[in-house]
């Protein structure tokens, strides 16, 4: 289903969106909300984020991104102080957290949802502050009251509850997992999330547009490039601003040393997770080489701020071109030996396969993205669908498998690292010349833009206001998790405790940025 | 298999080929052993904590753990229990949300307790300073011996300032 297929009258499009990948924005009625929300469903659409914003004293409007077939529609609904919005989660099941995460920060509620148990606040800060409303200064201090927290029991004979976290006992970013067991047998998981919760979206309105890259760039430190580069095309297209050629061919060069550097961490990792240390030490080998590149070739090791609004930051020096495909050849030759000797294994390949299993349907279900659903045999790949530049040019061959376990995703991984290696070769060796930035000039009037990036872990959303001469009204920032931690509930049930944390693994999911 | 070993045969030992910029650190090797069971007695055990950090102080410390920084040879390990502990090294902001945990985590780690703020989120509160959601920096919570700044601090940057905690502590030692 294409944008145009709905006629809403005061539909907008969004500066400088490509075919494939355009951007629409409309204020609609709460009956079209509702009625738009089932007509994206059947049509196979998905639900990309939910966010809510206070836009002038006591007048508000929930928002819904929605991917069709050329592009992002984003709806706003205005909602008057205090009344509430009509549910999406029956539509959409994956809406069900990110409304409970609108309800925490701004007060508005999805009218008719099941579950309204608080989501980002723990009781550490008050009931009745919403940080996202214009009464709120956001830099409040509060004192800590931790609360209870209602998990959702599983009674029976033999059934008992295994609790972990927020802090994992490993080198882990924090979150809470509560197993319902009997024996060795995991009945239900229930996670709650929100301990890395720092207050980013309050914060993004007193930081100037033209530094909220470096807030994006920290909202999940893995992800940095995507986020970043989410954020700079979001103000970019807000102020119809054209980056130079060179400019796109380096951000995307930098997304793909970030998809690879993740790849090859979490392949060291699955080893590890399935008693093969030998992998992670090889692996761990491999990403320390790849990260003293970035290192050296961009001044950072995860490249944070190296994509800035209106181009890239640092231009790359000929010898780290040279260097970068030398290194790619090595990396290439030496990941395939690993894939071969992790073949090889058949105690490794026992833990991998079939465990896990995460079906199309739930897939489907919770509108699961990026590797995750293309472990599951969706072809979903935003580089492909909705080629944004400069992947029109540097076309993307999209990897999928369709076992839907660890196995598969373990797959997906050295496919994705294959594929990237192939388009970073590409990308240095027909690199255009040129500029690295455009001015930005940004005293233009309020307007909007979206960013739609292809993380490492799925789709990487931005949505942005700008406000009066260079601020910003409202940044919502969309981390892929938040539609693919329900499915790892389900990934998990049947199997047992010690296989959660391999599969967890196989996800790898963010806390940090969908905690916010 | 043949592949297995092959590979180890060719992959060689990567810490004995460091660049030259770390060789410094790395033929310290043995005296930093030493200094450690001066201190301790033993290894030295740390538990790593977010205290709500973006996850770029984790990659970090994940990456001390590989081939060429290889600490666990120079006698530092990462244990799951505070209650093993000699050192906390914590991240982020801190949250709001994760403050109790970190509070009892420290609560629950032995003397001689030693704290190592990790990153310019855990020593300043950084960018996320002014927010309502974060009460850093650490050292509004914990007694900090060490402040590690970086965004993220590079491995070496991180295997300094842990020993350089271990080392005021072996000054403040009785004799």
């Amino acid at each position: 289903m294409r944008i145009e297929a709905f006629e809403f009258s005061n539909q907008v499009r969004l500066y400088g969106s490509a075919d494939g990948s355009s951007a629409s924005l409309a204020r609609i009625d709460s009956n079209t909300w509702t009625r738009t929300a089932g007509t994206v469903r059947e049509a196979g659409g998905r639900l990309i984020s939910l966010w809510g914003a206070e836009q002038a004293a006591g007048m508000f409007a929930i928002s819904a991104a929605y991917a069709l077939e050329n592009g992002i529609l984003w709806l706003q609904l205005p909602v008057g102080d205090g009344d509430g919005y009509p549910d999406l989660s029956t539509v959409f099941p994956c809406a069900t957290r990110m409304q409970r995460a609108v309800y925490d920060l701004l007060g508005l509620r999805a009218i008719g949802a099941e579950d309204t148990r608080p989501w980002l606040n723990h009781g550490n800060w008050p009931a009745d502050y919403y940080p996202l409303q214009k009464l709120s200064s956001g830099t409040e201090r509060f004192e800590s009251q931790e609360a209870d927290y209602p998990f959702v029991p599983v009674a029976g004979d033999g059934v008992h509850e295994i609790a972990v976290g927020p802090i994992h006992a490993g080198v882990i970013e924090p979150g809470h997992f509560r197993f319902s067991v009997v024996g060795e047998k995991v009945l239900r998981l229930e996670e709650r999330l929100g301990y890395a919760h720092r207050g980013i979206e309050r914060l993004f309105e007193s930081t100037p547009l033209l530094l909220g890259h470096r807030l994006a760039g920290r909202v999940a430190g893995d992800t940095t490039v995507a986020f970043s580069w989410a954020y700079c095309m979001a103000v970019e297209q807000a102020l119809d601003v054209r980056i130079p050629p060179r400019a796109q061919w380096l951000r995307a060069l930098l997304l793909e040393r970030e998809r690879v550097a993740n790849h090859l961490g979490d392949l060291g990792a699955l080893g590890n997770d399935a008693g093969f240390a030998y992998g992670l030490a090889q692996f761990s080998r491999l990403k320390e080489d790849w990260l003293r590149l970035n290192d050296r070739a961009f001044g950072h090791r995860y490249l944070m701020d190296r994509i800035v609004p209106g181009g890239v930051a640092t231009d790359i020096d000929p010898r780290f071109i040279t260097a970068m495909l030398t290194q790619c050849d090595q990396i290439d030759a030496q990941v395939r030996v690993m894939q071969n000797i992790y073949d090889d294994q058949s105690g490794l390949q026992d833990r991998f396969a079939g465990t896990g299993l995460l079906s199309a349907k739930v897939v489907k279900h919770f509108g699961v993205c990026g590797l995750v659903g293309r472990a599951s045999g969706q072809k979903i790949d935003v580089r492909v669908d909705h080629p944004y530049a400069p992947y029109h040019e540097v076309q993307v061959q999209m990897v999928s498998d369709d076992r839907g376990d660890v196995a598969a995703r373990v797959a997906v991984r050295f496919n994705e690292i294959y594929e990237s290696i192939r388009l970073i070769r590409t990308l240095l060796s027909d690199l255009p010349g040129g500029d690295i930035v455009t001015q930005i000039e940004h005293s233009r009037p309020p307007s909007c833009g979206v960013g739609w990036i292809e993380g490492w872990r799925g789709d990487v959303f931005v949505a942005l206001e700008t406000g009066a001469n260079g601020t910003i009204s409202r940044c919502h920032c969309h981390d892929p998790s938040w539609q693919n931690w329900p499915a790892l509930e389900h990934a998990l049930i049947g199997n047992i405790v010690p296989d959660f944390p391999l599969i967890n693994k196989s996800f790898n999911l963010n806390y940090a940025g969908h905690d916010l | 298999m043949w592949q297995l070993l092959k590979q180890i045969a060719k992959t060689g030992t990567p810490t004995q080929r460091l660049p030259e910029g770390d060789d410094a650190w790395r033929t310290e090797g043995q005296r930093i052993q030493q200094e450690v069971l001066d201190v301790l007695g033993r290894a030295l055990c740390i538990r790593a904590i977010d205290g709500g950090s973006c996850n770029g102080c984790e990659l970090e410390i994940h990456a001390l753990n590989n081939p060429y920084y290889n600490i666990e040879g120079l006698g530092i390990k990462f244990v799951a229990s505070p209650r093993h502990a000699d050192m906390l090294l914590v991240t982020g902001p801190l949250t709001l949300n994760m403050k109790e945990a970190v509070w009892r985590a420290y609560e629950a780690t032995p003397h001689p307790k030693l704290v190592v703020a990790l990153g310019e989120c855990a020593c300043t509160g950084g960018i996320f300073k002014e927010s309502y959601a974060v009460c850093g920096p650490l050292s509004n919570l914990l007694p900090v011996d060490i402040t590690i700044p970086g965004c993220p601090p590079p491995p070496i940057d991180i295997l300094r300032g842990i020993l350089t905690a271990l080392r005021v502590k072996h000054a403040n030692l009785p004799p």
